[in-house]
């Protein structure tokens, strides 16, 4: 769980993923033929092969904040980079690219302020004298992730950013352990999909694949309250059926299931109402990928303590590596 | 082509999931078409090739998809919980009848409360899809042995004919489309066209103008005509821009629609004596022309559109006479144009 | 065997006719005296042949409901009421077939794209509601349909799942299939075996019936409503699908005797019949136009649970009728009157 740790605690969120993508080259450059970064922040990665093309794809970006505007006073106000819920970030450290540490808080200026929160109504507090001491510290422009410590429960682990940093795991580990495979594989490290797929739109069109496999996180429908779909931490491997912004390739879903079922994989089916994944960018390239997605079953998504099954994690690197050993299309 | 529309109407077939019913529309297109073909998004294509090899390709496009619902879990009575592909109006789910398609088709019944047992608060707040599952009458180990989350699920129904050449049944947005292409190819049928034509019945409209986005980059044409539907009036359609069933087919103007096209398909209407009305759309068409104008280079898009009342419910109602003029435009439309008009205008060089 | 032919028959209050037809048929040949009265009951007796003898009513009421034409607007589509008690929210998107020539009919919705913020989501009224049987304008219509003309909902039968059945009209069909089968039977009392018109706006035929008849004691064998389904707790199921003959303590038109109840359980329970008791007190049936009649008359009600009571997807479990009919069988054998 070394690497994964390692891979959460960095801090990239969308549109500054050098750093971890710089991470993941070191990790995989000797097992790869081709590596390189595109215009878009993308790391592709290349494993020469015959047959058709597929492309793995997991994206390096986490959900983070843009400082937007230095108050006199050394508060810093900012945006949203992807999905940030108000309630999550309240009270929330947060570290910058550079380093630097804050604490997210709240404007109370407004009366009934937590019934309605909104992010314009938060700011972050580095601890700065001033804005002229802030300014030493960070620009506006710069870019900082939320704070959350990697926790090893035993057969479950909590971390920020396992959104998406466990996928980017799981690549790696694919890209080291597999032992044969029968086409011509492109192992996409994506940049801002939580930005809107942004990073895999272009990569698609690059490699132009034939076949595509997405890892992303999904949600559960196993914590109290109205049970809200029928994932669950530890019942395996999420093949998705759909989301928001893509229904999975028919033959993709029958290759995967009767993948898992010839290798004892344990798997679920899921169903996502809402959100979307960079597979949603790639099916619709050209003239169309067949493409599906594995997902890695994810307690409190876009949380600083995001929760996944280690079994389950298992359970994805395992299929994956079954599926590129099968090879596509044969 | 009637039958053929109601036998369309009545089988299964979500976004996502059109391969269940795409084969029979292969087997229709394969009377007209010199080849007939799937891409990889599961589009049907069909191809009449022109005798020039390098003639440039004119689209006509519907969509076969319709709207329904998916498994989302199986509660711990046997009963179904779903979720909605397309925009599924909850007011159609109460005492609907489904097929669910596991590992087999099983036949199920929308679960609802009982009003001689609802406050009369309870009563009047309208459903909502969180309160609703899918009753097979079987225990859950049962139904866990045949169906999935996943699986998809949709409305049984029986289309039936109305008085004054109506039909009504689920799915005729868009299949009445489909079936209207396929009457224009019938017209069409001896008649050479000097383009390279391209028949698209494509996929998962309903979840975001899916297929399309894929069918067209593959079909690569220069003009396309897309065929959708339309609100049709009904007692309550209320200030709503709607179009009375039985006055003809819809042609579309604004940005989103090629100017020249537009004018062309009028003035083929005038001479053919076709009905028709025109509908002014200032922005998204919210069909397949959106995506279809913007694929590749740009390609001149026409929309045409068949009014249909009680549009996204199983008991979606049209004119026959509406399908047929809708089949009658596209065919004289085609035969009057000239692709030339539109390849790529040169002002200096 | 009658049950698939009695719900595919189209017979509202008011209009019985067509179900009265077919269970004539059914009973002519095996009742002694049947009589049609001019609210449209119909009666058949099974002579003791004593002195004397004591006299035992059995019911089910003929009608379903149904929807009314109270209007057809200029552009030819048809305003209507409800005949019975019908919920709205079930009437959205569904077929019916209209008056006596069955012309199909469609009950559409204001498609959703068409629907403002507010209108979503919120219950629908019936003078919202109309039916599209595609006529081109009020003249179309008026060739094929007219004023007071009834709407049936088109349902097929359908068998599914585990013993579970579908139809329209199983409220009271059900019941009244359940005394057809009692046709063949003799007691040493006179049997009266009484097939109501008009419960479903009022009891209306049983009223009248009860009066003729003046019975030593009535049995009543209906359907009644039942929440055993998704999203309710067992509170609240009142009945249970599947749980055997539903007894009533009581519901908002009688209070049942608890010695006639004590009775039938004790039936019941000898002849190892499924029986359960209805968990909640609500809804009407002709035992309470029959109970009050002729200075009180000892009536009981046997019912069946069903779901989706009063849709065109209704829902009885095949065991529970057939506890049923074993019941009210066992009970003529042993009342003592």
């Amino acid at each position: 769980m070394e690497l994964l740790k390692k891979l959460t605690q960095i801090t990239s969120p969308s549109g500054n993923e050098n750093a971890v993508c710089d991470f993941i080259e070191n990790e995989i450059k000797d097992y790869v033929d081709e590596i390189y970064r595109d215009n878009l922040g993308n790391l592709i990665a290349h494993k020469k092969g015959s047959g058709a093309r597929v492309m793995f794809d997991a994206h390096t970006d986490e959900i983070g904040i843009l400082a937007t505007f230095i108050e006199d006073n050394g508060y810093i106000r900012f945006a949203n980079l992807g999905g940030v819920s108000p309630y999550n970030a309240l009270y929330q450290r947060v570290k910058f690219t550079n380093g630097t540490d804050g604490v997210v808080t709240v404007d109370a200026s407004r009366d009934d302020i937590m019934k309605n929160l909104k992010l314009s109504d938060l700011y972050i507090d580095i601890g700065a004298k001033d804005k002229e001491d802030a300014e030493k510290k960070v620009s506006i422009g710069d870019a900082a992730a939320f704070c959350g410590e990697f926790c090893d429960l035993g057969d479950k682990v909590v971390s920020k950013a396992l959104d998406d940093r466990v996928a980017c795991y799981c690549l790696i580990r694919i890209i080291k352990e597999m032992k044969s495979q029968k086409n011509d594989l492109y192992f996409v490290f994506a940049s801002s999909e939580e930005l809107g797929l942004r990073g895999a739109k272009a990569a698609a069109v690059s490699v132009n694949p034939e076949y595509a496999v997405a890892l992303d996180v999904t949600a559960t429908g196993d914590t109290l309250g109205k049970r809200k779909m029928a994932v669950r931490l530890g019942d395996g491997a999420a093949i998705k059926i759909k989301d928001n912004s893509i229904l999975c390739h028919p033959y993709i879903k029958q290759f995967m299931i009767e993948t898992c079922k010839k290798y004892d994989i344990p798997y679920q089916t899921e169903v996502l109402e809402f959100g979307g994944t960079d597979a949603g960018a790639i099916h619709l390239s050209g003239a169309g990928v067949a493409t599906g997605a594995i997902s890695i079953p994810t307690r409190y998504i876009h949380s600083p303590c995001e929760m996944a099954d280690k079994g389950d994690i298992e359970a994805v690197i395992n299929l994956s590596i079954k599926l590129i050993e099968e090879g596509f299309g044969e | 082509m009637i039958k053929n529309l109601m036998e369309l109407s009545n089988a299964g077939g979500i976004s996502g999931f059109e391969y269940t019913v795409t084969p029979f529309i292969e087997k229709l297109l394969k009377k007209y078409c010199d080849e007939v073909n799937k891409d990889i998004s599961g589009n049907v294509i069909g191809y009449i090739y022109a005798e020039d090899k390098n003639a440039p390709t004119v689209m006509i496009e519907a969509h076969t998809d319709g709207i329904g619902l998916m498994v989302k879990d199986i509660d711990e009575r046997g009963y179904i919980t779903f979720v909605t592909i397309g925009g599924v109006d909850p007011r159609i789910l109460p005492a609907a009848e489904v097929v669910v398609c596991g590992k087999r088709e099983i036949y199920g019944i929308i679960a609802t409360a009982s009003p001689h047992l609802m406050a009369a608060d309870e009563r009047n707040a309208g459903v909502k899809i969180e309160n609703m599952a899918v009753d097979v009458g079987m225990t859950h180990d049962e139904v866990k042995e045949i169906v999935t989350p996943g699986d998809m699920i949709y409305f049984k129904t029986d289309a039936v004919k109305l008085l004054d050449k109506k039909l009504s049944g689920k799915y005729l947005d868009d299949r009445a489309g489909v079936i209207s292409l396929l009457m224009a190819l019938r017209e069409l049928k001896g008649k050479k066209l000097p383009f390279n034509l391209a028949v698209v019945c494509a996929v998962q409209e309903e979840v975001g103008l899916r297929g399309a986005v894929t069918a067209s980059f593959g079909a690569d044409p220069i003009c396309a005509i897309v065929v959708d539907v339309c609100h049709g009036t009904t007692p309550d359609s209320g200030s709503a821009t709607t179009f009375k069933l039985g006055t003809g087919t819809v042609i579309t103007c604004g940005p989103n629609i090629d100017r020249r096209m537009f004018e062309i398909a009028k003035k083929t209407a005038e001479e053919n004596k076709i009905k028709y009305s025109i509908e002014a759309e200032s922005g998204h068409t919210g069909t397949d022309a959106w995506v279809v104008q913007t694929t590749r280079l740009g390609v001149a898009t026409l929309l045409l559109s068949i009014p249909l009342r009680y549009m996204h419910t199983t008991v979606e109602t049209l004119s026959m006479k509406d399908v047929e003029a809708t089949a009658k435009l596209i065919a004289n439309t085609l035969l009057n144009l000239n692709t030339e008009e539109f390849s790529l205008c040169t002002l200096k060089n | 065997m009658y049950l698939k032919e009695l719900t595919s028959l189209r017979g509202v209050p008011g209009y019985e006719a067509p179900v009265r037809e077919y269970i004539f048929e059914k009973i002519k040949d095996k009742c002694d005296e049947i009589y049609r009265d001019n609210i449209g009951n119909l009666i058949a007796v099974n002579r003791s042949g004593k002195e004397n003898a004591k006299k035992v009513m059995v019911c089910a009421h003929m009608d379903e409901v149904a929807l009314f034409v109270t209007k057809i607007t200029e552009e030819g589509f048809l305003k209507f009421d409800t005949l019975g008690g019908i919920d709205t929210s079930v009437l959205v998107s569904k077929k019916v077939l209209v008056g006596d020539m069955a012309i199909p009919g469609v009950i559409g919705a204001k498609a959703i794209h068409l629907q403002k913020k507010g209108e979503r989501g919120k219950g629908i009224e019936i003078e919202e509601l109309y039916i599209d049987i595609g006529a081109k304008d009020k003249k179309e219509a008026e060739k094929k349909v007219q004023l007071g003309d009834y709407a049936t909902f088109d349902s097929e039968y359908t068998e599914f799942g585990n013993g579970f059945i579908k139809a329209k009209a199983l409220d009271d069909r059900l019941g009244c299939a359940a005394l057809l089968e009692l046709a063949d039977c003799r007691y040493d009392f006179d049997l009266y075996l009484v097939f109501t018109a008009q419960e479903e706006t009022g009891l209306r035929g049983a009223t009248v019936a009860a009066k003729r008849v003046n019975p030593d004691f009535a049995i009543v064998l209906e359907t009644t409503a039942c929440n055993d389904t998704f999203g309710y707790l067992e509170k609240d199921y009142s009945t249970i699908c599947g749980g055997g003959v539903v007894l009533l303590f009581a519901d908002m038109r009688t209070y049942y005797s608890k010695e006639i109840l004590k009775d039938v359980e004790r039936v019941a329970k000898k002849y190892n019949i499924p029986y359960q008791f209805k968990k909640t007190v609500s809804g009407g049936n002709d035992a309470g136009a029959i109970h009050l009649s002729c200075g009180g008359i000892k009536t009981i009600t046997m019912s069946v649970a069903t779901k989706y009571i009063h849709s065109p997807s209704s829902v009885i479990n095949k065991n529970d009728f057939e506890a049923q009919k074993m019941l009210v069988q066992k009970y003529l054998q042993e009342v003592k009157l």
